[in-house]
C-alpha cells in the first residue's frame, strides 16, 4: 500500500466510525491477544517499525512506551494535538477530518500499558476541532457506557504551552508552562502518574502499523526514517495545505502535490518558528526529513514547510518573529526572557537601519548565549531560526543595516504571528 | 535571705544580650542578602556565610542564657518554660515571648541546616518566621529583663532597633520587595513598632514598679534590691 | 567519579553568588545569570562546587553526579 496512508479517504467534514472502519479496516487488537504478552507484543512491533515521535522530537514511540511501563503506577495516555506552531496544522486536520485513526492509536498505547485512562489535549481556541473529537468519541463502542470515557481537555494556546511538561503541568496545576526537566513524565506526570504523551500524528501512524504490521510501515522512506509523514505547506505555492508524503522525500514532491509554486521563491522556512531557512536553490536538494535536511543546517520539526517569495522582505519576517518568540517565552528563565528579548531588539535595529552597533555580531553572541540555558528548548528554537536567518539572508540584512527598511517590509505577512495568550485560562 | 547575684544570673543577662545583638546581625545581613547588597571587597557569599554563621552563634548564647536562666535559683525558671510559652511563674507574658522566639529560632536554623532535603519553597515559607523572631525577642529582653535601665543596655537596645528598622527601611526605599503592597506593608509595620515601642516603654519597662507589673512573683519582688538591677 | 554542575533555570533568580565563588567554572552572562560549560568538575574544585550548591539562595545550582559516558 503506497500513499495516501494517513489521508486515505479523507474528505471535507469527519470521518465517521462507519467510513473509518471501511477504509482502514477493523482496529484488531484481539489479533495480539490479551493481557501482558500482548502488550509486549504491540510495543515489539512499533519499535520494529521505527516509528518516531512527529511532534518535533523525533523520539521512538517504542521506547516512551518502555519508559512508561517500567514505573509500577497507572499510567495515562495524554494525546498531544494542541499544535502551538503557527505554521503547522496537520494535528488540527488529523483530529478534525480523521478522528478515528488518533483514537486508535491511543487506544492501542493504552491496551500496551494496561490502562484506561486518555485525554486528549487541544488547544483552547478549537471549538469545531474538540467537537468533531468529542462526535467521534461517541461513536467509539470501547467507551459507550464505560466510566472512564476520554477527556478532552483545552490547553491555552501559546507556542511553548505545548510543550509535554507543559500540558502535564497545565493537567495538574491549571497553568500550561513548561517545568523542569526532571522527574521525566514517563515517571510523574499526571496526577504524580508515569505518563505517555504523543503528538496526534504518531498516534495515527500507530494506529495503522497495529493493522497492517511494521514491515508494511517500512515499504516507504528509508531504514532509518521509515514511512510516511503530514507536512504543513503554506507560503507562495498554488495550493497551500497538509500533504502526506514519503518519509524523506524531495522537497519537489511536495511543491509537485501542491501544483508548484506561485512566485518567484527566495528560501524555505523548514520545521517552523524552531527551525531553519535554507536558500531557494539550495533547497532544491532537500529531502523531507530530519537527516534530509540537516546537512543543509535545517530540521524537519513537526513538518511545517514555508516557501517565502521573493517579493516578501525576509529581514521583516525574522524580526517579527523573532519579536514574536520572545513574548512567546514562558517567562520562567533569565537568559531566555532576556536573551530573545535582546534578540528581537537587535533584530529590529538592523531592520530599521539604526547605526552605532555592530549589530549581526550581537546577534550572534546573543543566539549562542541563549542555546542550551533555558529549561525548555524555546530559546535554542528561536536561536536556531535566527542563525539560519542570518546566514541565508546576509545580503537583505546587510541593505536593511546601510539602508534601512525595504519597499517590501510593510507588504502582507507570510509567517504568522497570532495574538499572545495567557497561559492561564 | 540572699547570698549576691549568682554567676548564672549574670551570665543569664550577658548572653541574652549577646544574642540579641547576633539575631540583630544576623537579621540585618538577612535583609541586605535578599536586598542584593553588595559591597567593595565583601563578596555576597561572604555576606551570606557571616549570616548563617551569626545565627549559629546567636543559637549558642541562647542555649548558655536559657541554661544559665533555669540554672540560676532566684527566678522560678524551668526548661520548659524555655520551651513552651506562657506557663511559667515568673514573669509568664514576658518569658514567653521568649520561649516563643527560642522556639521560633528552632525551626528557622533547623530547617536551614536540612534546606536541601526540604526543598526552596518549604524552607522559604519558614524562614519567614524570622522577621517575628527578632521583634518577639527584643521584647521578651524590655519585658523580662533586669537591666533594662542601665545606660549600657538601653544603648545596645536602641543600637539594635536603629540597625534594623534602618534595614527595612533603605531596603525598601531601594525597591525590594518588588510587590508595592507589601513594601507598604512593611515600612508600615517598622515605623508603627518603632512609635509602638516609644509610647510603650517610658510607661513601661522604664516606668516604676515594671517588675511587679510584669508579673515578677510577690515573694520574689522584696529582694529586688538585693539582686541589683531588678526594675 | 566525578560531579557536574547543573543549573536549574527556572529557580535561578540570578544572585550570583556561585560566580563569586567558582569564577574557574561559572561566568555571569548580561543578566546575571550563570553561564556553566557542562564538563565535569576538577578534583580541586569539588570543594568549592560544593559550597556554590549550598549557598545557592534558591537551591537552583546542583551537583550531579557524572558518569564518564554522559
Amino acid at each position: 500500500m503506497s500513499l495516501p496512508r494517513l489521508l486515505r479517504g479523507v474528505e471535507p467534514g469527519r470521518m465517521s466510525y462507519d467510513d473509518h472502519r471501511r477504509v482502514h479496516g477493523e482496529l484488531t487488537l484481539a489479533a495480539h491477544g490479551r493481557g501482558h504478552g500482548a502488550a509486549s507484543a504491540l510495543v515489539a512491533e512499533l519499535k520494529r517499525s521505527g516509528l518516531r515521535g512527529r511532534g518535533g522530537g523525533a523520539f521512538p514511540l517504542a521506547a516512551k512506551l518502555e519508559a512508561v511501563r517500567r514505573s509500577r503506577r497507572a499510567p495515562v495516555v495524554v494525546v498531544n494535538a494542541t499544535e502551538g506552531e503557527p505554521m503547522s496544522f496537520k494535528d488540527r486536520t488529523l483530529v478534525q477530518a480523521l478522528p478515528h485513526l488518533v483514537i486508535d492509536g491511543a487506544i492501542c498505547c493504552a491496551a500496551a500499558l494496561a490502562t484506561d485512562t486518555i485525554v486528549f489535549a487541544l488547544d483552547e481556541s478549537s471549538g469545531e476541532t474538540a467537537a468533531a473529537l468529542a462526535t467521534a468519541l461517541h461513536e467509539r463502542p470501547e467507551f459507550a457506557g464505560r466510566l472512564t470515557a476520554p477527556e478532552i481537555v483545552r490547553v491555552p494556546g501559546g507556542y511553548v504551552t505545548g510543550h509535554e511538561t507543559s500540558v502535564v503541568n497545565f493537567l495538574n496545576t491549571g497553568t500550561a508552562l513548561p517545568t523542569r526537566a526532571r522527574p521525566r513524565i514517563s515517571e510523574r506526570g499526571y496526577n504524580r502518574r508515569p505518563t505517555l504523551m504523543s503528538n496526534a500524528e504518531t498516534l495515527a501512524h500507530a494506529a495503522l502499523i497495529v493493522r497492517h504490521g511494521s514491515d508494511w510501515f517500512r515499504e516507504l522512506g528509508s531504514d532509518d526514517e521509515p514511512g510516511s509523514v503530514l507536512v504543513t505547506l503554506s507560503g507562495a505555492v498554488r495550493c497551500p495545505g497538509v500533504y502526506e508524503v514519503e518519509h524523506g522525500a524531495q522537497l519537489a514532491t511536495l511543491i509537485d502535490a501542491a501544483e508548484g509554486q506561485s512566485a518567484p521563491l527566495r528560501a524555505f522556512l523548514f520545521g517552523g518558528y524552531a527551525g531553519g531557512w535554507v536558500d531557494a536553490a539550495d533547497a532544491t536538494r532537500a529531502r523531507l526529513s530530519e537527516a534530509g535536511l540537516r546537512p543543509l543546517s535545517a530540521s524537519f520539526g513537526a513538518g511545517v514547510v514555508v516557501a517565502l517569495p521573493s517579493s516578501a522582505c525576509p529581514v521583516a519576517e525574522v524580526s517579527r518573529v523573532a519579536d514574536w518568540m520572545a513574548g512567546e517565552s514562558a517567562g520562567q528563565c533569565g537568559p531566555c526572557v532576556n536573551g530573545l528579548a535582546a534578540i528581537a531588539d537587535t533584530l529590529a535595529w538592523i531592520c530599521d537601519g539604526r547605526p552605532g552597533r555592530d549589530a549581526e555580531s550581537e546577534l550572534r553572541r546573543f543566539c549562542a548565549l541563549v542555546t542550551g540555558r533555558g529549561a525548555c528548548a524555546h530559546p535554542d528554537g528561536a536561536a536556531r531560526f535566527v542563525s539560519s536567518a542570518l546566514a541565508v539572508f546576509a545580503a537583505e540584512i546587510e541593505d536593511h543595516a546601510r539602508h534601512g527598511p525595504c519597499d517590501a517590509c510593510d507588504r502582507r505577512a507570510v509567517l504568522s504571528t497570532p495574538e499572545h495568550r495567557s497561559p492561564v485560562p | 535571705m540572699s547570698v549576691g547575684p549568682s554567676v548564672y544570673w549574670y551570665l543569664t543577662r550577658a548572653s541574652g544580650a549577646v544574642a540579641l545583638v547576633l539575631l540583630t546581625v544576623t537579621l540585618v545581613l538577612g535583609i541586605a542578602a535578599i536586598g542584593r547588597l553588595s559591597a567593595p571587597g565583601v563578596p555576597r557569599f561572604v555576606i551570606d556565610g557571616v549570616h548563617r554563621t551569626a545565627s549559629l552563634l546567636a543559637v549558642a548564647f541562647l542555649l548558655v542564657h536559657i541554661v544559665t536562666a533555669v540554672a540560676d535559683s532566684f527566678a522560678p525558671i524551668s526548661l520548659l518554660d524555655a520551651v513552651i510559652p506562657f506557663v511559667g511563674t515568673y514573669r509568664p507574658l514576658w518569658l514567653g515571648l521568649g520561649a516563643v522566639g527560642f522556639d521560633l529560632m528552632v525551626a528557622v536554623v533547623f530547617t536551614s541546616l536540612v534546606r536541601r532535603r526540604l526543598g526552596h519553597g518549604a524552607w522559604r515559607a519558614v524562614h519567614w518566621l524570622a522577621y517575628a523572631c527578632w521583634p518577639v525577642a527584643l521584647l521578651h529582653g524590655l519585658g523580662t529583663g533586669s537591666d533594662v535601665r542601665q545606660t549600657w543596655m538601653l544603648a545596645i537596645d536602641v543600637g539594635c532597633i536603629v540597625a534594623v528598622l534602618a534595614s527595612i527601611v533603605a531596603r525598601a526605599l531601594m525597591g525590594w520587595p518588588d510587590n508595592a503592597r507589601v513594601r507598604i506593608g512593611a515600612l508600615g509595620a517598622a515605623g508603627a513598632f518603632a512609635l509602638g515601642l516609644v509610647a510603650w516603654l517610658p510607661g513601661g519597662p522604664l516606668g516604676s514598679h515594671w517588675a511587679q507589673r510584669a508579673g515578677t512573683p510577690p515573694a520574689l519582688l522584696g529582694h529586688a534590691s538585693a539582686h541589683g538591677g531588678h526594675a | 567519579m566525578s560531579v557536574r554542575i547543573e543549573i536549574d533555570m527556572i529557580s535561578c533568580e540570578a544572585h550570583g553568588l556561585c560566580a563569586e565563588l567558582l569564577p574557574e567554572r561559572i561566568t555571569l552572562d548580561d543578566w546575571g545569570y550563570p553561564v556553566i560549560d557542562g564538563a565535569p568538575v576538577p578534583r580541586a574544585l569539588e570543594d568549592l562546587a560544593r559550597r556554590a550548591a549550598d549557598v545557592c539562595p534558591t537551591l537552583a545550582l546542583r551537583l550531579r553526579r557524572a558518569n564518564n559516558d554522559s
